[in-house]
């Protein structure tokens, strides 16, 4: 017979001990409290006549958006252009900056630690920063524009792809990278020759996803200022031109859905 | 030569891995270094060629001493001391031809290196090796599409390509069938009498030790407990090193044939 209880008749072995179990039970409870807490605080600061509206609201929305105007459609495609080219110089930019900062911030290729600290400080600074945030600073200083749009992708996709490829970095395999030491290679040699093709397809997949992300966010910049298709977006809300709004909708969607087409193939291809 | 005196080494604080080591290799011997898992063979290997710093000791190769040497004067040392891994350790992303031009990475510069512009008389060293040891026809398949054995004569072509002055063979043939095995160590015995290169073989088997090298070195705890011809690598011998642990499966299948002859210093 398999003994699963000890001498006191006590299960042996059990999936929690009793005291992981109370402590589970003060975790939900404190959970479901604090869930209470903000739903009052939530509701206490909602004026619910507007909120009782919002089907009538919506449906006066959608009613003032169709038919889409199609003859605005043709003043869409140049800032459409700008959009793709901001999201794509944009992330040519920021890889190229990212590239390096990886190798400086994984673990197994850096310099220094202080050096790898310094690194960190970069992607998290990039990462902590929405793209519109970069974008609203930049207009700031470089006045409106195309160029405010492509430094705003670029600074965001330093940390996006400094992060996952210098995670890369530290996941490849170490003998090989040991053996080209031993052949007497320089640091750069070993890195160029032994880190990089093992990380290459990560780095090739992760540029393409910011790419597609990237499309997305470029789309969205022009509100404040920072050129691309958002530009007339804001516009066109701003004049309460809803069936032109509805047009550049169905335009971003139909953008970010070939993106996405694209982007999903190049990375199958890689991989 | 390789001169190995008082080597020790010590992983952090834990009691030293190798115990004041000597061992002076000469000419184109092939030497077998046996040992029980843990002893310290590859940690003695790794030491020749700095993978791993010794703790203190001196080991001079031609009369260099190779202890002290720090960045470009290390590599220039490492350059002449090609090593043969359990794994491989290949890119496998690359093509054979690169991995075996990687062996020059001492002599290229690093735009030679990126471009993979190597000197002519590279490419056709690399051939002549590679047509050697049967391997030619792969030099454009990437790594990874080759069998084990095929794999480790890459990485025996790459070690080649450094024109060392010494080979370290650490468990070259762990990772492979018997009888790919078996080749694998009459290459390397071959390869070290035609291009008169001393060659260390860190080796589990020791049936093929006894085969296919002339000088049987064995470890037991980091200490040398044996020292001699394979002939003298008797019952005894065999129990000092592995005297107390699981043996490993194929070790005993050649009985050892002759008794009391070993240089045998036990001192566990
Ligand atoms: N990098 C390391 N850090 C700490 N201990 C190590 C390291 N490498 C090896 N050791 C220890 O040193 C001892 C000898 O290891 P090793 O030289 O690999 O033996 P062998 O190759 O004979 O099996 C082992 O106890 C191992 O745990
Ligand atoms: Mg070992």
């Amino acid at each position: 017979m398999p003994v699963s209880t000890n001498e006191q008749g006590e299960p042996i072995w059990r999936l929690r001990t009793s005291r992981a179990q109370w402590l589970g039970y003060l975790a939900w409870l404190a959970g479901i409290s604090l869930f209470l807490l903000c739903w009052k605080l939530i509701s206490d600061n909602t004026m619910w006549v507007f909120v009782e509206d919002a089907g009538r609201q919506g449906s006066d929305l959608i009613s003032r958006m169709l038919p889409p105007q199609w003859s605005y459609a043709h003043r869409l495609w140049q800032p459409m252009w700008d959009t793709l080219n901001i999201a794509t110089l944009g992330t040519l930019l920021g890889i190229a900056m990212a590239f390096p900062v990886a190798f400086l911030a994984a673990r197994n290729t850096s310099p220094h630690p202080l050096v790898r600290s310094a690194a960190l400080v970069v992607i998290v600074s990039s990462r902590s920063i929405n793209s519109l945030i970069w974008a609203m600073l930049l207009v700031t200083i470089l006045g409106p524009g195309v160029l405010a749009g492509i430094i705003a992708i670029a600074l965001r996709s330093i940390g996006f792809v400094g992060k996952l490829l210098y995670e890369a970095i530290e996941e490849i395999h170490p003998t090989p990278v040991e053996a080209i030491n031993a052949t007497g290679a320089s640091r750069m040699q070993v890195m160029s020759y032994a880190v990089l093709p093992q990380v290459m397809p990560a780095f090739a997949g992760i540029s393409v996803y910011r790419w597609d992300i990237n499309i997305r966010e470029s789309t969205v910049l022009g509100l404040v200022g920072a050129g691309g298709i958002g530009l007339q977006l804001n516009a066109a809300i701003n004049s309460l031109a809803w069936n032109q709004v509805s047009v550049i909708f169905l335009m971003i969607f139909v953008t970010v859905l070939a993106s996405e087409w694209v982007s999903a193939r190049v990375r199958r291809a890689i991989i | 030569m390789l001169e190995i005196s008082n080597l020790v080494k010590r992983y952090g604080h834990d009691e030293a891995v190798l115990k004041g080591l000597d061992l002076t290799v000469e000419g184109n011997s092939v030497v077998a270094i046996v040992g029980a898992s843990g002893a310290g063979k590859s940690t003695m290997l790794r030491c020749i060629n700095r993978l791993v710093e010794p703790t203190s000791g001196s080991i001079k190769l031609n009369g260099n001493e190779l202890v002290k040497l720090r960045g470009a004067a290390l590599r220039r040392a490492r350059r002449k001391i090609g090593m043969v891994f359990q794994g491989f350790n290949l890119i496998d992303r690359l093509t054979v031809m690169e991995n075996v031009l990687a062996g020059r990475l001492g002599y290229v510069s690093l735009y030679q290196a990126i471009s993979r512009r190597y000197p002519q008389a590279d490419i056709e060293r690399a051939f002549h090796l590679m047509e050697r040891v049967g391997i030619a026809h792969y030099a454009n398949k990437r790594a990874d599409e080759l069998s084990g054995g095929e794999r480790q004569r890459v990485g025996v072509v790459r070690a080649l390509m450094q024109e060392p002055e010494v080979l370290l063979a650490d468990e070259p043939t762990a990772s492979l069938d018997p009888r790919t095995s078996e080749q694998i160590m009459i290459l390397l015995q071959s390869l070290a009498s035609e291009l008169e290169l001393p060659v260390l073989i860190n080796i589990h088997n020791v049936a093929q030790a006894k085969t296919y090298t002339e000088r049987i070195v064995g470890l037991r705890h980091g200490k040398m407990i044996f020292d001699g011809a394979p002939a003298d690598f008797n019952k005894e011998a065999l129990d000092a090193i592995y005297g107390g642990i699981e043996a490993p499966d194929d070790e005993i299948t050649e009985a050892p044939t002759r008794v009391g002859e070993g240089v045998s210093h036990d001192q566990a």
